[in-house]
Formats: structure tokens, sequence, C-alpha cells
């Protein structure tokens, strides 16, 4: 984003608009997913039109729902934990914001440009699992502390494969850096052809199955559903919350939704690049200044399309029993990805 | 007094960080709540990491997060909110050992700030400006370089807690 903003902005203007960038990153996918996805798309799936009232094809309906959630009152049950009953959905929120920071969006246009960032993003993605755990033990509810500790179980399980089936991405690009991730798989090329760049998703194509699989359980969609499972825990660990503070909830799960998108694009599908060979670029310096402007809107719609799967799935498939969906983390995912790691370095070593 | 090089938004942010961390040590074990106590626990090692990140070691900070916020303290909270964790004070959670703990910690502190200063003394770190290689390159040719062994034992230990672990939790 420097080069894009001329780089003699101070340096609290350069904070204020990464805040500022950070705030469109994590709203705008969270909005577009919930409007198109889980108001369109499902009602399309179901034979029904969904909202059309509220702005043309109901496209508003989404400022409506917002203006509900804030009018409605903010309860907190009479036995609960006060204090760690109302921090607990700003935990999630943040974890949400401590993710979005460090993809990539352009050849500057980057918030913070980590040199583990694979490694930091599997990290700060583990911080949602504590909001989630206070939320349900703060509730001084059985059905949320249920709630919440199945939600522990099931994202611990899941982090496993997750980390495993990155592994392999890394192995492959041989840094942990998710712009060099990008540079890598766009100046790459399938046996000598150029035009396609080598996008991940062809050689990595188990760890990427692998990847949207434990995306899928860490994000607690359907059918790893299991801690907000409604017919037997209500809601799970949200049950008690209310207002704004539901919202806060509901806002981060989309949000992440996005966030992963934007990550698994990263990883697997070559990010905000474009094919370097089209343009006679090389490497990250040579690229054009207005990758800045069209790498972020490849990075949505490659995020709308990730996006679309996670949500067709979970509209599609009815949910996991709890030990179903222990065994298949650990019995399945992990071993596989184990395999998955072991192939991977014997052709980088062979190649 | 004040050295030319000195970082001074740094030192700032050290002071503040460490403050924190020190508040939230004492409430650790001061608070008459369980889960609070964990919680205090994941300010003061999500503090570490702080430090870590303003010393420019972003790996170890990274980690510090993965492991400890992550991993370590959740499993902790799993494993009080599954057995006993009220809401609320609880009167018997003070133990009557502090009399023998706090000389202990103090000794553990005199020990710990001895061996930094006599290992370490003048010695700077390199402003991260000037550092030339990545450090993370640095730190894993070192790991899968010279410390290769240590490395392997320390991977074995950790296979035998493990399969220990699943010895003693089978039943058959």
């Amino acid at each position: 984003m420097n080069a894009l903003l001329a780089a003699d902005l101070p340096y609290w203007a350069q904070s204020l608009l990464r805040v500022l960038g950070g705030i469109v990153a994590v709203l705008l996918p969270a909005g577009t997913i919930v409007y198109v996805f889980l108001f369109k798309m499902m009602s399309f799936m179901q034979s029904r039109l969904g909202p059309m009232e509220a702005g043309p094809y109901g496209s508003l309906q989404l400022v409506a729902e917002v203006g509900k959630w804030l009018q409605k009152e903010d309860i907190t049950p009479e036995r609960a934990d006060r204090f760690i009953f109302k921090i607990a959905p700003l935990v999630v929120l943040v974890s949400t914001f401590l993710l979005v920071a460090v993809v990539p969006f352009g050849p500057d246009a980057w918030f913070t440009n980590f040199e583990a960032g694979v490694f930091y993003m599997l990290a700060v993605s583990s911080v949602s699992v504590l909001g989630i755990l206070i939320a349900g033990w703060a509730s001084a509810n059985k059905y949320s502390l249920l709630g919440g500790l199945r939600a522990a179980g099931q994202l611990i399980a899941y982090e496993l494969p997750m980390v495993l089936a990155v592994i392999g991405v890394i192995i492959q690009a041989g840094t942990m850096n998710l712009q060099q991730i990008v540079v890598a798989q766009n100046a790459g090329s399938i046996f000598g052809w150029d035009g396609l760049g080598n996008p991940y998703i062809l050689t990595q194509f188990v760890g990427f199955i692998i990847f949207m699989i434990a995306v899928q359980a860490e994000l607690t969609q359907t059918p790893f559903d299991m801690p907000i499972a409604e017919s037997e825990l209500v809601s799970g660990y949200m049950t008690e919350y209310s207002g704004f503070r539901f919202l806060t909830f509901f806002i981060a799960e989309f949000a992440t939704a996005g966030v992963f998108a934007l990550i698994a694009s990263v990883l697997f599908l070559g990010g905000w690049g474009i094919p370097f060979a089209w343009f006679d670029w090389s490497t990250i310096d040579s690229v054009d200044d207005w990758m800045n402007v069209v790498g972020p809107l490849i990075m949505v719609t490659k995020m709308m399309l990730l996006a679309f799967i996670i949500m067709w799935v979970r509209f599609s498939y009815p949910r996991f029993r709890e030990d179903q969906l222990q065994r298949f983390a650990w019995k399945v995912l992990v071993p596989v990805s184990l395999v998955n790691i072991m192939v991977t370095a014997i052709l980088k070593v062979a190649f | 007094m004040v050295a030319a090089d000195l970082l001074v938004a740094q030192n700032v942010g050290f002071g503040i960080i460490a403050l924190l961390m020190i508040v939230a040590a004492l409430r650790v074990v001061t608070v008459k709540n369980v889960v609070h106590a964990a919680l205090w626990l994941v300010i003061v090692l999500s503090g570490a990491a702080a430090q870590y990140l303003l010393l420019s070691a972003e790996f170890v900070a990274i980690t510090q997060v993965l492991v400890y916020v992550g991993a370590v303290m959740v499993l902790f909270l799993f494993g009080t909110m599954l057995t006993r964790a009220k809401i609320g004070a609880e009167a018997d959670l003070n133990n009557k050992n502090w009399g023998i703990a706090v000389p202990v910690s103090l000794l553990m502190f005199g020990v710990i700030t001895w061996v930094l200063i006599d290992g370490f003394g003048d010695e700077r770190l390199p402003n991260p400006d000037e550092q030339t290689q990545v450090p993370i390159q640095v730190l894993s040719d070192d790991i899968f370089g010279p410390y290769l062994l240590p490395f392997w034992a320390l991977s074995f230990v950790l296979l035998v807690a493990v399969i220990g672990a699943i010895v003693l939790a089978r039943k058959d």
C-alpha cells in the first residue's frame, strides 16, 4: 500500500489507513457472504425467493437486520459472569481481525508482511477458541457450556489437519511468507509451460481438500455444527447472547469464513496474482502498480468462489455425530495429510 | 544517560507491557476463581509474546501464541470446565503453602536475573533494520544443522509422553 499512496505518508496516517482497510476487509466479505449465500442461495436451493421486500431483490435486508439487532435489549443472565460474558464475543471478533492482517491483496497492498505469515495465521486462528470457551462458561447455562466444550474439542482436533495440510504448500513454495507464496505460484510453470503459472491446487490437491474440510470444521458450519446443534443445545455457546453481542458472533462467523476463503485462495489458487508470464514480469518488483487495484478484485472473486463451496456444503449435508467427527479428524484427515507431506517432500527433493 | 541509539518507543512499550504482565501475574495467584486465574495467565503469556515481537523475534512470538494461548491454555480451560469451574468466588482456592512459594519464586527471580546479566552483560541485540539475514532462516538452519540431535531427542521425549498418555488412558 506504500507505493500506491506515495510513501511520504506519516506513520500514524498509514496505520489509520491500515485499520480502516482491515475493517473493510472484514465487514465487506461478511455482508456479501450473508446476503448472496445465506439469504439468496439457500433460498434458491430450497425453492423459495428469500428476502424480497427491503430494497431491490431484498439487497437491503442486511441493513434492516443489523438495525433490528442493534435495537434489541442487551441481556445478561442473572447468574452469569458478567464481565467475561460481555467480552467473549469481542475476543472471537479480534481473532478475525488478526487473521485478515496477514492476507496480501496486491504487490504493495498488504497490511503486514510477516516473514512467518502462514504460521501466524495458524496461531491467531486458535485465539477464537478461547473466546468460544469462555462464552460458553460465562453464560452459566449447561447447554452453553456443552456447546463451548464441543467447540473447543472440535477446533483443537481440526487445527491439526489444517496445519499439516498447509505444510505441503510451504515445502513446495520454500517460504512461509504469504506474499512470496503468491509470487512462487504465479512465477512458476507446469513442466516448462507458464501460461497458467503453477497454482498449488494442481499439485497440492489433497492438501486443498483437507484444508477446506478443516476450514469447514473451524467455522463450525454444517456438517461440523455439533457445537451449535440447535436440536440438542438450542444454540450452543451463543444461546444466552442477544442483540449487539449476538451480532458480533454472527459477524465473526461469516467474516472468518471470508478470511479463511481469502487465505485458501492465497495458498492454493495463486492469490492476487495473474500468471506473471502474461505481462513478462519475473519478480514481485517488476509487477505493475495497477495490480494493486486489480489484485483485490481478483482476491474477492476467488473468495466468493471458495465461500460458495463452503456454503454449498453447509446447505447440503446433515450433521456429523460427535464420535464420527472426532474419528474423521484423527483417523482419516491426519494420516492422509501426513502421507501428503511425505510425498511432497520426496517429490521436492527428487525434482 | 540516554544512549544515542536507544529505541525509545520500544523501551516505553516494554515498560507498559512488563507492568501489565506483573499485575496479571499477581492476579493469577490472588484471584478467587479458577477460570479467572487462567484468563489472567493468558494475559501474562500474550504479554510475553508481545515482548518477543518488540525484540523482532516474530517466530518465537508466534510460537508463544500458538503453543501457550492456542493450545495449553485452551486445554487448561477445557480441563477445568469439564471438572470444576464454578461461577463466582471460591473460598478454599488459596493454598497454605504460599509461605514457601514466595521465597522460592524470589530465589528463582534472583537466579534467572543473575544468569541473564552474567551471560549477556552489556551485549546489545542488533537493530532490526540492520539485520542482513532473515531471522527465521537462521533459526531453522541452526535447529536442523548443529542442533539436530537435541531436536530429535526432544521429539523422542514428546513421542514417549504421547504413547504413555495413551497407555495410561486405555482401559483394556
